[in-house]
């Protein structure tokens, strides 16, 4: 197994506050991997830190064997590495297609000039952008709403389509924060389906934010569990589960006692 | 209610949606290129003046409307592209050149002065340009050897291949040009990547640089293309008002600019040309009505601005849609009728967006 992502002593700091405090871990090709944690353990950090929207103070950052660490914020999409949102971050007045247009962003080699007058070279690559779009739209299942603003769509739904706007993308790597977060139980069984196909069909490697632990268990094949920014347990879902800190952290007390 | 069946990706990149609208804006323009044989001069000149406004209103609308930046001095680059325009005309430049240079250059300072300001947003961007502003307006008044200051400027009468461009008509045939070409340059750019782009940071400023948007460099680019073209209407305007005075590009003229977006209806080209015809006919039907108001309210200093204040406040706690949105809800009620809901253009409410990483 290769590979793909791996994070080195990654560390960051806010004043005084160490949210993200040495933590180090690799995610192979083709694999799901999950970072759980308590609230405020740093988990989003790391996504932030993984998306460049954060300095790392310490540490490295490499992908695909090319080391990112210093790379601008918006040039992590053309690596290969796409992101969704705890809280939603869609084009909120814009239709589902050009949200997901936008995703094809990275990917747009036509000069300016071309652009503003619409020559045949940005007509054919706007015609490419869309049947790429087009296939995402169908892996989701999204046709209906293709047109509809983002502003009128239901919370699940848009949960979806900043799925589909990562795919556009067309990532290697794909970073989920939160992916079930508002949805029901009925949505979040269709979320694990989505991330299943993710790594079946388009063989997407995927690192996962998330405290549904049903979720968890269904689709990751590793997990990392962290609290107060530093690596508590690594492992398999069952193991990390059971591991003595892990319960610790989310019950508090003495393990011992408890048992 | 038309119900439009998709066969092709090209039927969504269309400039129209279907026949019905290009048969509509073909019959518009025929009308436009008509109206100066049946109309007076007093008129077709009128007709100029809004057209030189919408190509403002249009330019000002890619930036506040689609970008989502304000900008309190787009007078200022009317201004510039003005003073250019008729400078280089002075010097025997032919008017072909003097357009599009007067444009360009205007460009040049929207990048100059967005890149500086592009950490600023909201309140912050709004007082940086109005300072702009007036630091232009200072500079019109002071370089007399270039501007003439106060004594104000005669701007040359242009020609194009040796027809001069005389009298009323001529500047109504070339804003109507120019105002077509950048409707449709920004049409163009709202379908490809760079519009996309630019809707992207209005809405969501951080998924818009991970999706791979350069946020400083798009920002930096929409004011630059705002002002060129504002620059080009300002290049018209010059020929409009005959003669140069640097108290015509105040801060009353910016505020005109972006009542035009707002009432108008912000993110739509439609809403940049309907805001200028609200601007325009303001001030004539107050003229008109003047002297039949009673108390002398008609007399009273300051009643344009403060109508256009009032009209301002009124449209974005009402009617935030502008005259765009009352004209889309008209439309939908005589499609739908009779069973227009009173929920069709109510948006729900979200209250989840991420607030940390603003």
């Amino acid at each position: 197994m290769t590979v793909l992502f791996k994070a080195e002593d990654i560390s960051v700091r806010f004043g005084g506050i160490r949210a993200v405090d040495s933590v180090s871990f690799d995610v192979n090709k083709g694999e799901v991997f999950s970072i759980i944690g308590p609230n405020g353990a740093g988990k989003t950090t790391i996504f932030n830190l993984i998306s460049r929207i954060y300095n790392t103070t310490e540490g490295k950052l490499t992908f695909d064997g090319q080391d990112f660490t210093h790379t601008p914020p918006n040039k992590i999409a053309g690596l290969g590495i796409a992101r969704t949102f705890q809280n939603i971050e869609l084009f909120a007045n814009a239709s589902l297609l050009q949200n997901l247009l936008i995703g094809r962003h990275c990917h747009s080699t036509v000069g300016i000039l071309s652009q503003m007058a619409f020559l045949p070279s940005a007509r054919r690559a706007e015609l490419q952008h869309r049947e790429k779009v087009e296939d995402v739209i169908a892996f989701l299942g999204l046709q209906r709403y293709r047109d509809t603003l983002i502003a009128n769509l239901p919370y699940g739904v848009r949960k979806v389509v900043e799925l589909g706007r990562a795919l556009c993308t067309e990532p290697k790597l794909l970073l989920l924060d939160e992916p079930s977060s508002g949805l029901n139980v009925e949505e979040t069984e269709g979320m694990g389906f989505w991330i299943e196909d993710i790594k079946k069909d388009l063989g997407i490697t995927v690192i996962m934010v998330e405290h549904d632990m049903a979720l968890v268990s269904q689709v990751s094949d590793r997990v990392m569990a962290l609290n107060y920014g530093k690596v508590l347990a690594m492992g398999t879902s069952h193991e990390v589960q059971t591991h003595p800190e892990v319960i610790r952290a989310y019950i508090g007390g003495d393990v011992e006692a408890e048992a | 209610m038309r119900y439009l069946f998709r066969t092709d990706y090209r039927q969504d990149m269309a400039l129209w949606r279907h026949k019905g609208d290009l048969f509509w804006y073909g019959l518009l323009v025929v009308g436009l290129l008509v109206i100066p044989m049946a109309m007076g001069e007093f008129y077709v000149g009128e007709l100029g003046g809004l057209f030189i406004f919408a190509i403002a209103g249009v330019s000002l609308m890619l930036l506040v409307g689609y970008t989502g930046l304000i900008s309190l001095g787009h007078s200022a680059f009317l201004g510039i592209g003005a003073y250019v325009n008729s400078v280089l005309l002075a010097k025997g430049v032919p008017f072909i050149v003097t357009l599009p240079a007067a444009g360009l250059f205007t460009a040049l300072c929207g990048a100059a002065i967005g890149w500086p300001t592009l950490r600023m947003s909201g309140l912050y961007l709004a007082i940086a340009t109005l300072a702009f502003g007036s630091i232009v307006g200072t500079i019109f008044q002071k370089w007399t050897s270039v501007t003439g200051g106060f004594d104000g400027f005669p701007v040359p009468t242009p020609d194009i291949f040796g027809y001069p461009i005389e009298g009323a008509t001529g500047i109504y045939y070339v804003s109507l040009l120019v105002l077509i070409f950048v409707i449709w340059l920004t049409a163009n750019l709202l379908r490809t990547p760079v519009g996309r782009a630019m809707v992207a940071i209005r809405d969501s400023e951080v998924s818009a640089q991970s999706m791979g948007i350069h946020i400083a460099r798009y920002k930096a680019l929409a004011f630059a293309i705002s002002a060129g073209m504002t620059g080009l209407a300002g290049a018209l305007f010059a020929h409009y008002v005959r003669y140069l005075a640097p108290d015509a590009f105040d801060v009353l003229l910016s505020v005109q600019f972006v009542t035009i977006v707002f009432v108008g209806g912000l993110g739509s080209i439609h809403g940049a040309v309907f805001g200028a015809i609200f601007v325009r006919l303001l001030p004539q039907a107050i003229a008109i009505v003047r002297d039949d108001l009673p108390f002398g309210i008609g007399r009273m200093p300051g009643l344009e601005p403060s109508l256009f204040g009032l009209v301002l406040v009124l449209v974005i706690l009402f009617q935030p849609g502008g005259i765009n949105g009352l004209w889309l809800k008209t439309k939908h009620w005589f499609q739908a009728f009779p069973l227009k809901r009173q929920a069709s253009f109510r948006r729900q409410k979200s209250y989840a967006r991420s607030e940390r990483l603003k």
